[in-house]
Parts: C-alpha cells; sequence; structure tokens
C-alpha cells in the first residue's frame, strides 16, 4: 500500500545528516538576528581605524596592543579589533546563538516537531552545535575581514613586522589572519559547548544567553586572580590571547595546540553533558 | 533498511499506561486500543491527560510505567522506524516566525531522512493545497492568524504518506468553515489507508468524524469502543408522567420492565404527579405500555421516550462543569 505511493520512500536509504545541516545553516544565516550579531562585530574594526584615523594616533604604549601599529600598517586593524573583541563582544554574540540552540527551537514549539519529523535527539545536537562553530567562525571573520578592508582604506599596507622583529609579506600576513581566525574559533567551541548545554536545561533562550555569557566572563576574571593560579590551566578562556603566538617568526604551534586540547576537553565534556540532559528529559514546550 | 513494512496489529497499543509528575499522577493505567484504518477520537476535558498521552505514543516525554506500541513496535525504543511513518500535530502549531509556511514546510521536511529531497517541493506544495494556504505560502508565519498556522500545522502531517496521523485539538482555532474542511480532510487520510487519532475536548467535533473513541478523566480511560456500541450502551427510557404512581409502577413491572421509584414531577411544581421511569429493553413497542396503562386505569398526562444521548453520556463520564480535575 504505502510503498507505491512515490512520495513515500521508507526503506530507501536513509539521507546522510548533510540535508538537515544545510537547513540549520541557513536558517541560521536568514535571520536578521545574525547578520544584527555579525555587523555589530563588523563595526568594531572600523570605529578602531575610524578613531585612531581621526585622533592621528595615540602615543605608542596606551590601549589595547597593536593598536599603536595601526597608523604604520593598516593590515594591524583586524588584530587590534581582534584583541578587543575577544574578551566581551564575541562571547557576547557566540552565546546569543549557542544559548539559543536548543531553547530557542523550544520557545517557538518547533523543537518537538523536528523531534517527530524525526529528527534524533542526538543528531540535533550535533547539528546544533555545529551550526554554533560555523558561526563562530562567520563572527571571527566578521571581524577579521572589516578590520583588513577598512586598514588597507585608512592606512598605508606593507609588510608586516612581526613579534619576534622578522618581517613578513602582505600575503604571508594575511595567511596568518586567517591562521588567527582559525584560532579565535577553536577558542570559541569551547564555549559553543557550555551554551548548548545550558541550553538543554531551559526553554527560554534568553535565559540560556546570558547564563553562558556570564560563564565566559566568570572564566575570564578568574583567569585575573592570582589567588586562584591552581585553576588557571583548566579556563575555558586561558588560551583566548594566544592567538598573539601566530604573529611570530617561526609560528610558536604549541599555545595553537594547547587551546585545541582544552577546548576539545570542554567540548567533550558539556557535550556529554548536554547529551545526557536532553536524551533523557520530557519535551514538554 | 529492508523495504519491510510494519508488524500489523493496533494502530496504538498502551498497557498499564501511567505517568508521574512529581508526586501528581497525570495518567493512571492507560489501555489504549487503536484499530488500524480507524479514526479514533480521543475526548477528555481540558486536563485530563490527552496531550501528555500523545507526547508520550510520539516519544517526546517518557511513560513512568507501562507498555506503548506504535504501528506493532515499542516505544520509545523503535522510534526512528516508527515515526516518519506518523504525522503529528501536537498541542497547537510551532513554526520559525521569520520563515514563511513553504520555508517551514522545507525546513521540517529536511529534518526527516526518509523522504526524498527530490519531491520535496512538489510535496510541500501539495500539503499546503490540501489544507487551503496556497495562497498564503509565501507569506511570514509571524504574520499568520491562528487559524492559518494551525492549517500548516495539518499540512506538516501530510508532507508524506503516513500510516498514523495524531492532530491533537486540530480545530482549535478554526472558523466554522475551516472545521469542515478538516472533517473533510480527516475523511479523505482514511480512504487512503492511514489511521487518524484525534484529540478533543468537543464531542460534537468527534461525534462527526470518528469510527471510534475514548474517554479520558482526570487521567483514566473511563469509556472505549466503536462510536456505535457506545451510543447503543446510552439507554433508552421511557418516563410516565401520572398522579397514580404506584399503580404505573405495578403496570410497568408486569410488562416486564423494571420501573424506578416514583420522583415528584417538576413539570407540574406543587401537584400530586409523579414521574416513573424505566429503562426500555431492546425492541419493545413503547405504544403498548401506554395501551396496557390506560387499560389499567393509571391516568396518564404525559408519556416520553427518550434516547440517552452521547453528550449525556460524555458529561456522566467526564463530569459536568468547568471544573479542571487536576
Amino acid at each position: 500500500m504505502s510503498n507505491n505511493d512515490p512520495a513515500h520512500s521508507i526503506g530507501r536509504r536513509p539521507a546522510t545528516g548533510l540535508v538537515f545541516m544545510a537547513s540549520e545553516l541557513s536558517i541560521l544565516f536568514r535571520r536578521r538576528r545574525t547578520w544584527a550579531l555579525l555587523l555589530a562585530l563588523a563595526a568594531i574594526p572600523v570605529l578602531i581605524a575610524v578613531a585612531v584615523r581621526l585622533t592621528s594616533g595615540p602615543p605608542t604604549g596606551r590601549g589595547p596592543a597593536f593598536l599603536d601599529q595601526i597608523t604604520q600598517n593598516g593590515l594591524f586593524v583586524a588584530v587590534a579589533a581582534i584583541t578587543v573583541a575577544i574578551p566581551l563582544f564575541l562571547p557576547l554574540t557566540v552565546g546569543v546563538v549557542a544559548g539559543d540552540t536548543i531553547a530557542g527551537e523550544a520557545s517557538t514549539g518547533t523543537l518537538r516537531y523536528l523531534l517527530v519529523a524525526p529528527v534524533g535527539r542526538g543528531r540535533l545536537l550535533a547539528v546544533k552545535f555545529a551550526g554554533a562553530v560555523v558561526f563562530c567562525l562567520a563572527a571571527t571573520l566578521a571581524v577579521v575581514l572589516a578590520g583588513t578592508l577598512i586598514g588597507a582604506v585608512l592606512f598605508p599596507v606593507g609588510p608586516v613586522t612581526l613579534l619576534s622583529g622578522d618581517t613578513v609579506s602582505i600575503g604571508e600576513s594575511l595567511l596568518r589572519s586567517a591562521l588567527i581566525c582559525a584560532y579565535v574559533t577553536v577558542s570559541l567551541t569551547g564555549l559553543c559547548a557550555v551554551g548548548l548545554f545550558i541550553s538543554t536545561l531551559t526553554d527560554v533562550p534568553v535565559g540560556a544567553m546570558a547564563a553562558t555569557v556570564v560563564i565566559s566572563v566568570v572564566s575570564q576574571v578568574v583567569g585575573q586572580l592570582p589567588q586562584l593560579e591552581l585553576l588557571h590551566p583548566w579556563l575555558l578562556s586561558h588560551y583566548w590571547f594566544g592567538f598573539v603566538d601566530l604573529l611570530r617568526q617561526p609560528i610558536e604551534w604549541s599555545s595553537f595546540a594547547a587551546n585545541a586540547l582544552l577546548q576539545s576537553g570542554y567540548v567533550l565534556v558539556f557535550g556529554a553533558l548536554a547529551y545526557g540532559r536532553f536524551t533523557t528529559r520530557d519535551v514538554l514546550a | 533498511m529492508s523495504d519491510e513494512t510494519l508488524p500489523e496489529g493496533p494502530a496504538v497499543q498502551t498497557r498499564g499506561l501511567s505517568k508521574r509528575f512529581g508526586g501528581q499522577t497525570v495518567l493512571d493505567g492507560i489501555d489504549l486500543s487503536v484499530p488500524r484504518g480507524s479514526v479514533f477520537g480521543f475526548l477528555g476535558p481540558n486536563g485530563s491527560g490527552k496531550t501528555t498521552t500523545i507526547r508520550i505514543l510520539l516519544g517526546l516525554a517518557s511513560a513512568t510505567s507501562g507498555d506503548v506500541e506504535v504501528l506493532g513496535r515499542k516505544i520509545p525504543r523503535f522510534l526512528p522506524e516508527v515515526l516518519p511513518r506518523v504525522g503529528a500535530l501536537v498541542e497547537g502549531p510551532g513554526f520559525y516566525p521569520f520563515l514563511s509556511g513553504r520555508a517551514n514546510l522545507h525546513r521540517l521536511d529536511a529534518a526527516d531522512r526518509f523522504v526524498d529531497p527530490s519531491t520535496r517541493r512538489a510535496r510541500t506544495a501539495q500539503a499546503l493545497e490540501r489544507v487551503g494556504l496556497s495562497q498564503a505560502a509565501d507569506k511570514k508565519v509571524g504574520a499568520y492568524s491562528l487559524g492559518m498556522k494551525q492549517r500548516l500545522g495539518i499540512a506538516n502531517a501530510l508532507l508524506t504518506h503516513r500510516d498514523l496521523i495524531v492532530l491533537d485539538e486540530p480545530t482549535n482555532g478554526l472558523d466554522p468553515q475551516g472545521t469542515r474542511e478538516v472533517r473533510h480532510l480527516v475523511h479523505s487520510l482514511t480512504a487512503e489507508g492511514t489511521t487518524v487519532f484525534v484529540s478533543s475536548h468537543l464531542l460534537a467535533e468527534v461525534e462527526q468524524i470518528c469510527s471510534h473513541v475514548a474517554v479520558l478523566r482526570a487521567g483514566k480511560l473511563v469509556a472505549q469502543g466503536e462510536l456505535s456500541e457506545l451510543r447503543a450502551a446510552g439507554q433508552t427510557r421511557v418516563e410516565v408522567l401520572t398522579p397514580d404512581g404506584a399503580d404505573c409502577r405495578q403496570v410497568l413491572t408486569r410488562l416486564g420492565l423494571t420501573p424506578q421509584e416514583p420522583t415528584p414531577s417538576h413539570h407540574t411544581p406543587g401537584g400530586s404527579d409523579v414521574a416513573v421511569g424505566a429503562p426500555l429493553p431492546e425492541h419493545f413497542p413503547p405504544e403498548t405500555i401506554v395501551a396496557a396503562l390506560v387499560a389499567a386505569g393509571v391516568r396518564v398526562k404525559g408519556f416520553t421516550v427518550d434516547q440517552v444521548g452521547l453528550e449525556e453520556l460524555f458529561v456522566s463520564l467526564t463530569g459536568e462543569g468547568f471544573d479542571v480535575v487536576q
């Protein structure tokens, strides 16, 4: 009976998760909210560059790192902007997206329909996490691309002098920028996992978003307290500024590796917590 | 996965299904049996546990105890196998307000790994057509009325052929026209061999479209069966209005009826008339009763034959009034 229906294709090999992943990304990037977040991030380097340009540069040694190099080389706008964005703005936007993952679906009532569609609960978590990580990459790219562009427009561009004192070509420095994007994206995956877990605890997305952002702030505050030094290597934010090691010659990869290891630890632990919670709870929203 | 079909047997079967939230028992030993191909009405007042039962059938919530089988497979163990064959509208529609109706259906269809993506466009268009939403398909759902969202929710259940469709309060927010359309839709689904499970707190709605009914009250199943059986179980009664209560009872007893104690009639307040009621056995011609009464000299002021309607049955089963039981 049912198998005569061409639209009905049970018995057909199930599709890979890619179709649903594509749907998830298209939903994420069709939301106006996502674009507002990305635009806000892109505004950071623009603000910095314009401010520095109008005031003909701060005296060296003051303000955020790399700020004093901007007037000599526009390519430093991106790095300065990333430095400014890492402690608050990036975690804020990532917190919004990661905190919204499950709780957002619950609050619109779409969660029950996705589960009945059916999307397995584990698969839904995996796709939601992957979507949040893609957003981290987009967020980082927004800062770095906008920074590079505005820097090239407002300031002279030339070979870049690295922290180690060596000079690399413009092409090489763009490659380093791409590496910084990768580093910062990896830095934020742990926060994505934390946000995903918190998002499985509630049906109120704003609560999950706020809690995720608070955790990133607490992590950084604890990181500032010498009395809690014992905890520092385990903090989510411990290696967040380690990206500067990518601006040495030769590249200092150890912080990249340590960061990746720490973040995957967070992904494993909070991923497991999210799975444990989400696969056993009743979906009542 | 092979081309196997799911085992035969009832579309839904539960044994001793119970659910407790905290200290509260929401479902208490439900034994539900929904025959294949039936239109099954799941009736009960607000808060009686209808939606909770549906959540458990669909694997959204877990049962505290008891067995659940849907389409012949144990739930929740075989959910991944069963759910692609089940379409559902659960506790109202849920959609992304910033997407169009069509895009919402595409999204939910993409979530189902067992359907063919190449037919997605055609299938969504067909489902939208079936619920009369083709005109509004490209409007954002945020701009939909409640009734339109409800239609979209039903369209989602129809995206592909289903063996079982669960509709939780499908006519909520629909105008009379929409309600009629839902009735037609349900008929056409049954014609395709789909089992339809409809929950409702409105008896009239269920009475018109269902072949089978179950009635839930405060988490307990108080009636279940074919609609025609339940109707038949509703007794036919005769009632005689007379000043001669005792004589009347005698005559009725002689005729083989079991008359009740005469009650003061409310038709003639203050008078001496009483009403004598008795259940009427099947195939008993009521007119012979009047003849016998008159022959015995009983003064008959009124005589009525009443069918206890499904409405009365429903009210007697679920209790009257607006009080939510739990």
